[in-house]
């Protein structure tokens, strides 16, 4: 197998005026190039924190990050970064350009790209996004949801080897985020994106391939989706898995561990 | 308190673009004391009929009735700051507006500006911290020590405490984890129960539409398309996709199974309880 497309070590992080708690203390983990991983866990279990110091907006106090094999450093980070987009969960926080278009541009004129490519990578990563109607829109006037999409499009129109979700499908209706979600598996299969998904959506959990589980800073569950969703019965789940506990709740015959939908229909009406 | 709108079209202005109609001859009635959700695809106007019905887009045409006051084209300084007064708007992440040094000085800033006594102020940041589920050690801290759905609950604290009759919110749940969207909507649930408090959610989310609304409102391109109960929302699917709306999981599911049995479960599921009862009542569990 080849290197691991990101390698985490002994990573350990604590904000100042915070108290003496970690927000995250000695993570390691590992994902492999083409891999997606989800990383669930409730609000303030360390899951942001982890983006930050994955893209250098925070620096780590000890451990290490190999972002394809190199070590995440000073002299390193601008390089690195160019392999790596990440999303926020708040679009209005990153919007730079007065057009959909010149908003999405933005990271590929700072490469410098000719104006011809460019052109090309911006219409092709609006159309991933499905907002190719909407090239000549004022980014500040868009609902919630497409702003967040142009957020998207921006970062895939630079083609990133990593790409770094930090909630970033909140703020979508949920026939964009199904629509972006299974875009993404394609784009994942066909050009081995690496994806590190940080997520309370259980459904964007599910897509994955595998979850980390994290807690007070800590990752403590380790697995495939169906893996954690059998055993963490204190985090919310996918729907298939919440009818399950119920049946079992209730005393019921019940499938003994998680299926998906298709698997519950048929195990339900054989 | 109950909302009469009739007749209002509104236009959105920013600089010098104007999107013209964003809301296009709304008639409609919000029960006092309801619960009801406002749906619709993105850029269906949601977002700008809250507005309206704060006083923060007046109607272009026709005029908005909450209580006794007026909102209308022109309508004075007087009667728009009454109705934010008894109309509490939580933006979508609303805790992007806190600014105050403490969370106490924060909840106070509203009521101060009504009109209220410092210690007034005081006395009502007490009580309304402990209705957002959080205790009063948090009123000296800094709203910037606190995580996300700590500050988002102090940001509805901060509305609460202006003592509204009626509360709008734009996805109060966006971007907590999913205790702590249970934790804003059960509030809510509170508030409307105990209170007879008028709620008016926005929301992408038709399981918490589902789950906590008793009316729902379907607004497409600025226009009203639906106005009843939750649950005859969700019995039609094509009229859903027609509308670009989802399905609440339950009653997907369901229709999933069905079409797979070719056996129809008894009534509408709106939640995994209801669906969990029916498989019940079919013998299948």
């Amino acid at each position: 197998m080849s290197e691991p497309m990101i390698e985490v070590r002994n990573l350990s992080y604590t904000y100042r005026g915070r108290g003496e708690k970690s927000a995250l203390s000695s993570v390691t983990f590992s994902v492999s190039r083409g891999e997606w991983l989800a990383v669930i866990g409730r609000n303030g279990a360390g899951k942001s924190t982890l983006a930050g110091l994955l893209v250098g907006l925070l620096k780590p106090q000890s451990g290490s990050i190999r972002i394809n094999g190199q070590m995440l450093d000073e002299t390193s980070e601008w390089a690195l970064r160019r392999h790596m987009g990440i999303v926020f969960q708040n679009p209005d926080n990153q919007f730079i350009g007065t057009t959909v278009e010149d908003d999405v541009a933005f990271g590929l004129e700072n490469e410098n790209m000719p104006v011809a490519q460019m052109k090309v990578r911006v219409a092709e990563a609006l159309k991933l996004v499905g907002l190719s109607g909407l090239r000549q829109a004022d980014p500040s006037r868009l609902s919630g949801g497409q702003k967040q999409r142009v957020a998207i499009a921006g970062i895939l129109a630079l083609r990133p080897d990593i790409l770094i979700l930090d909630e970033a499908f909140v703020m979508l209706d949920p026939k964009s985020r199904r629509d972006l979600l299974s875009t993404l598996r394609r784009l994942a299969e066909a050009t081995h994106l690496t994806i590190l998904s940080i997520t309370h959506d259980m459904d964007e959990a599910a897509a994955s391939n595998r979850i980390l589980v994290m807690q007070d800073g800590k990752i403590v569950n380790d697995g495939t989706p169906g893996q954690i969703f059998s055993t963490e019965k204190d985090l919310g789940a996918p729907f298939s898995e919440r009818l399950r506990r119920i049946l079992l709740a209730k005393g019921r015959r019940a499938p003994d561990q998680y299926m998906t939908e298709e698997e519950m229909v048929d195990w339900l009406w054989k | 308190m109950e909302i009469k709108l009739s007749g209002v079209t509104a236009d959105y202005q920013i600089g010098p673009i104007r999107s013209p109609l964003v809301l296009d001859h709304i008639n409609l009635t919000v029960a006092s004391g309801s619960f009801t959700a406002v749906v619709g695809p993105t850029g269906a106007g949601k977002s700008s009929l809250m507005k309206v019905l704060n006083g923060l887009i007046l109607p272009e045409e026709g005029q908005a009735v909450i209580g006794q006051l007026v909102v209308r084209k022109g309508a004075d300084k007087k009667t728009l700051k009454a109705v934010r007064k008894r109309v509490g708007l939580v933006f979508q992440f609303p805790e992007s507006q806190i600014f105050a040094e403490t969370v106490e000085k924060d909840i106070c800033f509203g009521p101060l500006n009504f009109g209220a006594t410092a210690e007034e102020a005081c006395t009502i940041a007490a009580d309304v911290i402990g209705q957002v589920g959080l205790d009063r050690t948090f009123l000296s801290k800094s709203p910037f020590s606190l995580s996300g759905g700590q500050k988002r609950r102090v940001a509805i604290a901060g509305i609460l405490a202006c003592r509204p009759d009626i509360l709008l919110l734009d996805e109060p749940c966006a971007g907590l984890d999913p205790d702590g969207q249970s934790e804003i909507l059960n509030l809510l649930t509170r508030w409307n129960r105990d209170y007879g408090m008028t709620i008016v959610l926005v929301t992408h989310d038709m399981d918490r539409v589902a789950r906590y609304a008793q009316q729902a409102v379907v607004l497409v391109k600025g226009k009203i398309v639906f106005h009843d109960s939750v649950r005859r929302l969700f019995t039609d699917p094509a009229r859903l996709k027609d509308w670009d709306l989802d399905l609440p999981e339950a009653r997907r599911f369901q229709l999933k199974l069905e079409k797979h049995s070719g056996v129809a479960l008894p009534g509408v599921c709106l939640t995994e309880e209801e669906l969990a009862e029916a498989l019940i009542k079919v013998g299948r569990v």
